[in-house]
């Protein structure tokens, strides 16, 4: 019987044990979680702390799924060390643990520069895991004065499930712009009308220069006063366990197309790996939910010895943030980059469509998000602009321009 | 597995579908009292653009993009049939921002809406078949379309 080894419990993890499962009912699997809990949507920690859903409805597969897919699992001990000679890898409690094949699924962790006097600042959280979000829970009431470094997707969703507690919210980036990495600074700005309107201060272009207890001095001069501080700068890939071992690691950590890692039996999947852009062709870190989940899996059936790949996907993201709803997919070509955009007003929003050499490369949508979807097939499957009359669904997402052919095989038929 | 197919040559653009969906998902015994006056949310969607029409529901992927995309786990295969836990379900909307036809929708609730075929509701049956006045649409097994 094979023995596999599943190193994290969050979701390439849980997709990575359903493939395996999907293969072989009868392995031996085993999962270590260095996190207390797992098998939850990591992104719904801000929907749990701003009490839009709970313990029981955060559970990702349900309380059973470790037990109905004959998994042994050991939570709150880490991977310290793997060796692919001897196929053994080293716990924190000092175990050691035998494997045929094994999925690193490590995911990211908090990314915290070194920042003057931060360490005297008694109540400082990141904003990763179930337990930050349970302890700002513990921590946060309707007096707390909030400050929040980092204005990016992390520290703006910490925002909102804040503010379901205090009103007394700031948020610094010092990008001129809130979430820099996905809007343009003409739609950060309708976000940040939206925060400022809600009552969030906004800190942009400054950083804090040194913390003095509950005192943070920005570079501007500005003196923050407050209790809670929540450090959302940025996360980085937890790769070490591969670069040690001598493994193959860029941003993230290396795989072929079947989720293997350069090291014999060693696959690994999520947010610790790097994957192809589709749209660049770029290698880089996709560290968004749905990679982890087709990742994981396809790590799971070859491991168990069937055939999957996983060929690469895009940034895409659905955010909303106290009522505003953002969607963004792709990469982004202006003018200046060899591109041409497309800007239509919609109902209550904004409808931004960046193309390039005949295909559509990315959106910005707020407001009307419907068949939305239609745009990121197009992106993903690099759908070739003149096959279709596309400024007619650059105006109104249908399947209508693509034509009855295309509409008799996607809706005709099992797809 | 049975699925909902649109036969677009005899769509009339009647709409009818949607307010049947509307109803049977409704949990209202009166149509117009479940209809009237209220911003509909139906599953099942009329695109036309005066030349061709015919309606769009959920495809119920064998491998659907939804559900490995979704970041609650309120998204599931049922018996082959993509299910949605409404309670689960944080409204997100990843789901509307993967799905290649347009198929699911922020629904009333907050939660994102979808067909579920009538399963789970009192019809048993996917109603928007059962009042399509033209016989357009259907509910039967097919083959994947070869290109
Ligand atoms: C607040 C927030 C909001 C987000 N919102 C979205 C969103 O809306 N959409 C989206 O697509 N993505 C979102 N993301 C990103 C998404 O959560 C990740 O892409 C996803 O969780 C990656 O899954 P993973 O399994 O690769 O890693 P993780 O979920 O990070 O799981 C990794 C697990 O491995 C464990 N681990 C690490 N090292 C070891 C070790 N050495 N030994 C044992 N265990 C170890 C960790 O404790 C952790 O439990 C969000 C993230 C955050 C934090």
């Amino acid at each position: 019987m094979k023995q596999y080894l599943v190193i994290g419990g969050g979701i390439a993890g849980i997709h990575c044990i359903e493939g395996i499962r999907s293969v072989d009912p009868d392995g031996q699997i085993t999962l270590v979680c260095a996190e207390a809990d797992s098998n939850y949507g990591r992104p719904l920690i801000s929907y749990y702390l701003e009490g839009a859903t709970d313990e029981g409805n955060m559970s990702y597969r349900g309380e059973d799924f470790y037990e109905k897919n004959g998994v042994s699992a050991i939570h709150g001990v880490s991977v310290t060390k793997l060796d692919p000679e001897s196929k053994t890898a080293v716990l924190s409690d000092g175990q050691l643990l035998p494997y045929d094949t094994l999925c690193v699924a490590t995911g990211s962790s908090p990314f915290v520069p070194p920042m003057a006097g931060l360490e005297t600042v008694e109540q400082r959280f990141s904003f990763m895991t179930l337990a930050d979000a349970r302890a700002l829970e513990q921590a946060v009431s309707e007096e707390s004065r909030v400050l929040i470094i980092g204005g990016g997707l992390i520290g703006l969703k910490c925002a909102e499930g804040l503010y379901a507690h205090t009103r007394n919210i700031t948020v610094v980036d010092l990008a001129p712009h809130v979430l820099s990495s996905i809007l343009q600074p003409e739609s950060a700005q309708i976000v940040e009308e939206h925060l400022r309107e809600k009552g969030i201060e906004l800190l942009l272009g400054d950083s804090a220069k040194e913390f003095q207890g509950s005192r943070a001095i920005m570079n501007s001069g500005a003196v923050v006063e407050f209790d809670l501080l929540v450090v959302a700068i940025g996360v980085r890939p937890n790769t070490a366990l591969v670069k040690e071992a001598g493994g193959e690691v860029g941003r993230g950590i290396v795989t072929d197309a079947r989720m293997q890692t350069s090291l014999p039996n060693i696959y690994a999947a999520g947010d610790c790996t790097e994957s192809r852009n589709i749209v660049t062709d770029a290698q880089g870190v996709l560290a968004i939910l749905p990679n982890a989940s087709m990742q994981g899996r396809t790590a799971g059936i070859n491991m168990a010895g069937g055939e999957a790949t996983y060929d690469g996907g895009i940034p895409m993201n659905s955010m909303g943030i106290l009522g505003l709803h953002i969607m963004t997919a792709g990469s982004y070509y202006d003018e200046e980059s060899g591109g041409k955009t497309y800007f239509y007003e919609t109902e209550g929003g904004y409808k931004k469509l960046f193309t390039k050499d005949g295909h559509l490369t990315g959106f910005i949508l707020m407001g009307d998000l419907n068949r939305a979807g239609i745009y990121t097939a197009m992106i993903r499957e690099r759908r070739p602009l003149d096959s279709l009359d596309f400024e007619a669904v650059f105006e109104n997402p249908s399947l209508i321009p693509f034509g009855r052919a295309f509409r008799k095989q996607k809706l005709g038929g099992e797809v | 597995m049975k699925r909902v197919y649109v036969n677009e040559q005899w769509c009339l653009g009647c709409h009818l579908c949607e307010y049947n969906c509307a109803f049977a998902n409704s949990g209202e015994t009166d149509m117009a009292f479940a209809l009237r006056g209220k911003t509909l949310y139906p599953k099942i969607r009329i695109e036309e653009d005066g030349k061709v029409c015919y309606a769009v529901s959920c495809r119920h992927c064998t491998d659907p993009l939804c559900v490995k995309s979704c970041i609650s786990g309120a998204l599931s295969i049922e018996d082959g049939a993509v299910c949605i836990d409404h309670e689960k379900c944080v409204g997100c909307l990843t789901c509307v921002l993967v799905c290649p036809y347009g198929a699911v929708a922020p629904g009333p609730d907050g939660a994102a809406s979808k067909c579920e075929l009538c399963l789970k509701n009192s019809c048993g049956a996917p109603a928007c078949v059962e009042g399509c006045p033209n016989g357009a649409i259907v509910f039967e097994e097919r083959e994947a379309v070869m290109t």
